[in-house]
């Protein structure tokens, strides 16, 4: 404003001007190096464009410099809230290119895994959506929850934060002796503090009022923008790669007992003790995104239950994995697995007699889920911005690869 | 799969020359798409109700380039840029693989990059997955409503999935290697 004149500040105060709002690249609800950029209109934003690739680290072109054994540490950096997800994905596309049988402790290890970070990823999602939206205690008890399953992967691979167990061929090494006892024992103690994140969160009436009806994402919507995950299950779509997807990955949860989550207008998996949906609340909105996380959690607990007592009976070993040097025969396979975001998908083509694949693709479920942002935040208040990202659970480094 | 014999017999029929070729026996079977054909059968594949991919998972561009001379001159296939699209039917629990072949650059001349029709208006996720490939493999979506870099600056020189990329010293100050 360079007009010093009083009268005509007032005169200004009354009208709103459009003006363009920079929100990140490290504002703390953009989760990471995210930049929106905003056409405000008073508090109402007309649009909102998100500019990505400040992480960007070239995962893919060193896909293409390395062997599949070499390339699993630069999976866990893609998604680095659920780095074992990443790997499983990787390990599965090269599995398919050299077609790869695994005996069955690797299959319920692997399940194990996989789903124990899923818990951990979706933990990290509530509780720092609850810190989007202004409340601090759900964050910090998710993070104290979170650290006892870092305990449990730490433990099998030595690493809290990049974790890489899951590796084309099977696993690095076989489970520690004492290690599904600690783990039966996280999810005794576990599962009966759910309940607290919904009175906190889910049933909370401010945490309501601010998700319930925001953000909406028709069915249509969602599948025009490719989203998957938790994302399009919250707008009413029946589909779960762990079910529906590629026969190598279905495989691997054939003969579990689980239930995809998928949220209809008031209506719930048939064992689900859980909260009603709000009457505010409609498909496809915050909340309903929300929900999928929290209840997703408990099919994960169910599923590794169901791993742990599979993987006592099972026999075989803890797989061999591939020899750095392999030499991957001439073909291309894509694969795509549920990962705790959505769909993640994996993309190897090899030329035949080289160890090194031509191209190594990462098709990641946060890059399909953001590019939706634009549309979601059409005519929303600056402050329900926080509210529509932190529903889409983003993880940057699986964008910007 | 959905991709098999019955519906390459089908796509033939109806696009003729415009399906340039098959694979039913790769891992992922593909379908082989002429440039110029490219929108039409896209659109097909959605609408069609007993196909219904309704959802682009990727684009990508798979590079057949070799720098070494000794390599290439063994290599079985003439340089070219595969323009890779996987499909999905979310209502069909079915996918797919449709391949372009393109030249690496548009007549021969260096630093051109290749044009192919976007598919933008079929499938609204492919605008993102345009841009990223034409940020990073360099092939021009000619129809795509806002065709800009999107990983790399706007200002970056080359398209850095192509093999024989060469990494810039220098990029505003900043030593690159």
């Amino acid at each position: 404003m360079s007009n010093s004149n009083p009268t005509e500040i007032v005169e200004l105060d009354v009208r709103t001007d459009e003006m363009l709002v920079n929100m990140g690249p490290q504002h703390p609800s953009t989760h990471g190096v995210l930049r929106l950029v905003l056409r405000t209109d008073g508090e109402v934003v007309s649009e909102a464009v998100p500019h990505i690739g400040y992480l960007h680290r070239c995962a893919e072109k060193i896909g293409e410099n390395l062997t599949p054994r070499q390339f699993i540490p630069y999976t866990d950096r893609m998604d680095y809230l659920a780095g074992m997800n990443m790997n499983l994905g990787w390990a599965l596309a090269v599995e398919k290119l050299l077609n790869y049988d695994l005996p069955d402790k690797v299959r319920h290890t692997r399940v194990m895994i996989s789903e124990l970070n899923r818990i951990a990823s979706h933990l990290v999602g509530m509780g720092t959506y609850g810190l989007d939206l202004g409340t601090f205690s759900p964050f910090l008890y998710a993070f104290r929850e979170r650290e006892k399953i870092l305990d449990l992967l730490e433990w099998v691979c030595g690493a809290r934060l990049t974790y890489s167990y899951i590796t084309p061929g099977g696993v690095t090494a076989d489970l520690p002796s004492d290690w599904i006892g600690k783990c039966r024992a996280f999810l005794d103690q576990f599962e009966p503090q759910i309940p607290d994140y919904h009175t906190l969160l889910t049933t909370n009436a401010i945490f309501i009022k601010r998700t319930a009806g925001i953000g909406l994402m028709p069915a249509e919507m969602a599948i025009a923008y490719g989203c998957s995950g938790p994302v399009i299950r919250g707008s009413g779509i029946d589909h779960d790669l762990r079910r529906d997807g590629d026969p190598r990955y279905r495989a691997m949860y054939e003969g579990y007992d689980f239930e995809v989550i998928v949220q209809k207008n008031g209506s719930y998996p048939k064992d689900q003790v859980y909260p009603a949906v709000p009457d505010e609340a409609i498909l496809g909105d915050c909340w309903h995104r929300f929900y999928v996380r929290m209840l997703e959690v408990i099919q994960a607990i169910k599923l590794i239950r169901q791993a742990m007592d599979f993987y006592e009976k099972a026999s075989g070993d803890w797989g061999t994995p591939i020899k750095l040097n392999t030499k991957l025969p001439a073909g291309e396979a894509y694969l795509e697995t549920e990962a705790p975001r959505g769909q993640m998908g994996f993309y190897v083509v090899a030329d035949g007699g080289d160890p090194i694949p031509r191209r190594a693709r990462a098709r990641s479920s946060c890059f399909s889920n953001l590019s939706v942002v634009e549309e979601l935040c059409r005519n929303c208040l600056i402050a329900d911005i926080p509210a529509i990202v932190g529903s889409l659970d983003i993880v940057m480094g699986e964008i910007d690869r | 799969m959905v991709i098999d014999e019955s519906l390459l017999q089908k796509l033939r029929e109806r696009f003729g020359d415009k399906i340039a070729g098959a694979s039913l026996e790769s891992i992922d079977p593909w379908i082989e798409v002429a440039p110029e054909g490219l929108v039409e059968v896209c659109r097909y594949l959605k609408d069609e109700p007993s196909i219904a991919f309704d959802c682009l998972n990727s684009i990508c561009v798979v590079d057949y380039c070799e720098t070494d001379p000794k390599k290439a001159a063994k290599a079985p296939w003439q340089p070219h840029l595969e323009v890779v699209y996987h499909l999905t039917s979310v209502q069909r629990k079915t996918s797919g693989v449709l391949k372009v072949m393109l030249p690496r650059w548009k007549d021969g001349v260096e630093g051109e990059i290749p044009e192919l029709a976007s598919v933008s208006s079929v499938w609204i996720a492919a605008d993102w997955h345009e841009r990223e490939v034409y940020d990073l493999s360099g092939v021009y979506f000619v129809g795509h409503p806002n065709l800009r870099r999107i990983l790399c600056p706007e200002d970056w020189v080359g398209h850095p999935l192509r093999k024989d990329y060469v990494m810039p010293l220098e990029y505003h100050g900043i030593r690159g290697r």
